[in-house]
């Protein structure tokens, strides 16, 4: 009983021999679990990196055509056609004066005869005419000389020039090509939301987006810096802070959509503001914002050094001269890149927006905060759901934009906190 | 006056009276002998604040009222004597004149209208000039006054940083009212829905029709269940099925295995993807992987394949979600220690092994909550299934099938031309208050796993 058991004799130690065939095999074994776990990490990062790069490459593929028209050389002559006093061609009246004198009927009518078999007036895109009124208001002489003009094709002539198109429209393009061309669409920078393809552009989405964007800025940079300021600075730690800490964490949380409903809610239903307005889209985007910007500007505020405030009061400095003085310029940096990175992430919003009723037509951009307006990411959500073909390559050159925007915002980013962020 | 205008005028002012004020300070710390409270700034700032905010807060409680005193006024005149009583009517012909006077509308559909429209614009800018001249005078009064008191002993600074302590008080507020008021737009539609509806039937009826609504008993077609199911299956499995592997393999190879200068490239490439916008890759999901999907579902033999699949959504969903959950994970294997990491070195465990053995478990509370955090993140991702899933309800655990999700509804019924209180725009609101709750507790689950596991190890 209880007699201390002997420890067991030692074996007799040895060296593991390390050569067996047994050994050579486990290590082997090892080594190569080793390396297939390796290639599954570096599997991973590269095919996180390939989905990327996939998906940039259908964009810009599909896209690059979107930024060019095809055009058809168009033989004129408006001489006796189209007959304007040329005292109304400057000034305002000058728009009204030419679709007056039937101007749109002398370019289908000068189609139809330059290409009788090809289609004639159908060849062109409904643009085109607008296309000469605007090269009369340049040289009213193109009224009195017959002359040549270039003029935006049709959406199924531009799409089978670019070898996207149907078959008859193949067949037509093949007997037209020496007089077809490619130039750089300008209207798709200067336009807006149109029925016909080769008319729309993003101007009127790009300047939605800008209108809402100075909405949201205007709001929620003040707002989360004064918060933030305030939560660290100042805030008592009681049951109030600890209520405003959490609600603020939670809004950073919470689902874009449901910001979209609570300003559908409130600033649709009971203020009644105007729907599908900027001023709206950019309330809704300002809520959705500011706590990123709070919390960004949180981190930035703690991490400047306590002997910075300790100093400033030191010397005499009231809390606020202390926190306005030195901590908020020495944070300022931090803030700002949390700022660009909350606005470039509401920029590419389209959830909450469509709420708000900004899904619809609009075909002029707004002139002001309660127009109705669309914005960028709203256009190409409106695009992808037309039908005709012609849509596709402005979708994705739109979809490109917006990319060019967001990569350029979060560069800035990138660079001030490069340049500005001090390592204390 | 337009109210640019006058807002630049009360601007106007309050500059004004910083300058003289400050002039004044100036003027009177020439004396070398006292020592003063405040800097001459502060007397500047102290006239400008009493010039700006009375006339700024009155404006704006008179941009609230004005157009009820005008429609007051038209009213109380003689030539509305026959308007018809109020309702509907009434309301119709006082908006139609409005439009008129502000020259938004150019006919009117009541001759009434007409006749009170030149009343109307006379009320209107009579109710205009005397705001303006009430403002005007406030901001004189107000400026005028707080100047009477910039003297040598007056300390204007605790009168100002007062002020600015407030402000910064109310900054913080507005983000408890922006909680208050998502809460409570949710819940008073929704108890509204719930009353048309009862709660057991939206929230365990398995029928989801909103199409076709039957008046009698509109909770028949409008049980959630499908919908729960559909945004669980794409956002929690699909999604997660995609996004944790990539995520957690690519934080445990940049962290563990790469090289610094590759970490330096590869880790940024990864955040674009979280910053490429969500419309972007519903797009992409409907028009390239959606196909895809469905020529592989059909070359697989499966009879349903469609072409708005949950595997399509919930893929392309995954792949938006592999940064967040990457840079989790780069954190909670990050934060263990590292004598845990040397001692499995020191006893020859290979690298590979003393991640799978030691460090994965030892961080996968912190991996847990992340993961948690990206499934709230999914399910209330919009665009993505908006774009690329079906708006079709059904109950299926075919990846190839068709499912919607809760998000989706909500942007179908409400961008409809639905009226604003049919059982169709309220069950969105019932939608979006499920959402926001089922977020919240995901996020507070996961918070407290996180917080937990860090206090462990600190």
């Amino acid at each position: 009983m209880n007699k201390p058991v002997a420890p067991p004799a030692p074996a007799e130690r040895r060296p593991t021999d390390w050569q067996t065939p047994a050994m050579q095999r486990r290590i082997r074994r090892r080594y190569a679990a080793e390396r297939r776990f390796r290639l599954l990490g570096l599997a991973a990062v590269f095919l996180s990196a390939a989905f990327l790069l996939y998906l940039l490459a259908t964009m810009i593929g599909q896209g690059a055509s979107g930024f060019t028209e095809t055009r058809i050389a168009l033989p004129l002559d408006l001489r006796g056609r189209v007959v304007v006093n040329p005292a109304r061609l400057n000034g305002a009246g000058a728009d009204l004066a030419l679709a007056g004198a039937g101007l749109e009927n002398a370019v289908d009518a000068a189609a139809n005869a330059a290409y009788p078999r090809q289609g004639g007036a159908t060849l062109l895109s409904d643009g085109a005419w607008l296309r000469v009124r605007d090269a009369i208001k340049r040289d009213p002489a193109l009224l009195r000389t017959p002359t040549t003009i270039d003029v935006p094709v049709a959406s199924a002539i531009d799409m089978a020039y670019k070898d996207d198109g149907d078959a008859a429209s193949e067949a037509a393009v093949a007997a037209l090509r020496p007089h077809l061309s490619r130039e750089l669409n300008r209207g798709f920078f200067a336009g807006s939301d149109a029925t016909d393809p080769t008319r729309a552009g993003i101007w009127g989405a790009l300047k939605g987006s800008l209108l809402t964007m100075i909405v949201t800025l205007g709001l929620a940079f003040p707002i989360g810096v004064l918060s933030a300021l305030y939560l660290e600075e100042y805030a008592p730690r009681n049951r109030w802070t600890d209520l405003i800490e959490v609600s603020i964490n939670n809004l950073a949380a919470v689902p874009s959509i449901i910001f979209g409903l609570l300003g559908l809610a409130v600033f649709l239903g009971t203020f009644h503001m105007p729907r599908s307005a900027a001023v709206v889209g950019g309330l809704t985007l300002a809520l959705m914002t500011m706590p990123v910007i709070v919390i960004a500007g949180r981190n930035a505020i703690t991490a400047v050094p306590p002997s910075i405030r300790d100093a400033a009061r030191a010397l005499g400095a009231s809390p606020i001269q202390v926190v306005f003085h030195h901590v908020l310029p020495l944070a300022l940096p931090g803030i700002l890149t949390g700022t660009i990175i909350g606005m470039a992430r509401a920029l590419g919003e389209t959830a909450p927006l469509l709420m708000i009723g900004m899904r619809a037509f609009i075909a002029a951009p707004p002139g002001k905060l309660t127009d109705p307006a669309t914005v960028l990411p709203v256009q190409i959500f409106l695009w992808s759901d037309e039908v005709q073909k012609g849509f596709v390559e402005k979708t994705s050159a739109a979809i490109i934009v917006l990319l060019v925007v967001l990569l350029a915002m979060n560069g800035v980013a990138i660079y001030l906190r490069n340049r500005f962020e001090t390592r204390w | 006056m337009s109210a640019l205008a006058l807002l630049f005028l009360i601007a106007a002012l309050g500059l004004i009276g910083w300058i003289v004020a400050r002039a004044r300070a100036l003027r009177f710390r020439a004396s070398p002998t006292r020592r003063f409270s405040s800097l001459p700034q502060h007397h500047g700032w102290f006239v400008a604040m009493w010039t700006l905010l009375p006339a700024l807060v009155f404006l704006g409680i008179w941009h609230v009222t004005a157009p009820a005193l005008v429609t007051d006024a038209v009213i109380a005149s003689p030539a509305a004597a026959t308007l018809p009583p109020p309702g509907l009517d009434r309301a119709a012909i006082l908006s139609e004149a409005r439009n008129l006077a502000n020259g938004d509308a150019y006919g009117a559909f009541h001759p009434m209208s007409e006749t009170l429209a030149p009343l109307y614009a006379r009320e209107q800018s009579r109710h205009d000039w005397t705001a303006t001249a009430i403002a005007l005078l406030l901001a004189f009064a107000g400026g005028a006054l707080a100047f009477l008191r910039v003297r040598p002993g007056f300390s204007a600074r605790t009168q100002v940083e007062r002020v600015v302590m407030g402000l910064l008080l109310v900054a913080s507020l507005i983000a408890i009212l922006t909680t208050i008021g998502i809460i409570a737009s949710l819940l008073v539609e929704s108890a509204r829905f719930f009353q048309i509806v009862p709660i057991t039937q939206f929230l365990f009826g398995t029928h989801w029709s909103p199409q076709v609504i039957d008046a009698r008993d509109p909770g028949a077609s409008l049980g959630a269940v499908p919908l729960f199911w559909g945004t669980f299956f794409i956002g929690a499995i699909i999604a997660m099925a995609v996004a944790v592997p990539l995520g957690l393999m690519s934080a445990i190879y940049l962290t563990q295995y790469a090289r610094h200068t590759t970490r330096r490239w590869m880790k940024p490439m990864l955040e674009v993807l979280a910053g490429v916008p969500t419309v972007v890759y519903g797009y992409f999901a409907a028009l390239t992987v959606a196909p895809a999907v469905r020529d592989l579902g059909v070359a697989l033999g499966i009879r349903w394949a469609s072409s708005e699949s949950a595997l399509a959504a919930g893929v392309v969903m995954g792949v938006m979600i592999i940064p967040f959950v990457s840079s989790m994970a780069d954190d909670s294997l990050s934060a263990v220690p590292a004598a845990m990491r040397d001692g499995s070195l020191a006893m020859g465990a290979t690298q590979s092994e003393t991640i799978r053995r030691v460090l994965v478990p030892a961080a996968l509370p912190g991996v847990v909550g992340g993961v948690l955090l990206a499934v709230s993140r999914a399910i209330g991702e919009t665009m993505i299934v908006v774009m690329a899933a079906s708006g079709v309800a059904s109950l299926t655990l075919n990846p190839f099938a068709s499912t919607t999700t809760v998000t989706k509804q909500i942007v179908d019924l409400l961008t409809g031309e639905a009226e604003f209180d049919s059982a169709k725009t309220l069950a969105a609101f019932a939608l979006g208050l499920t959402l926001f709750v089922i977020t919240l507790l995901l996020n507070v689950v996961a918070l407290i796993v996180v917080r937990r596991y860090r206090e462990s190890y600190e």
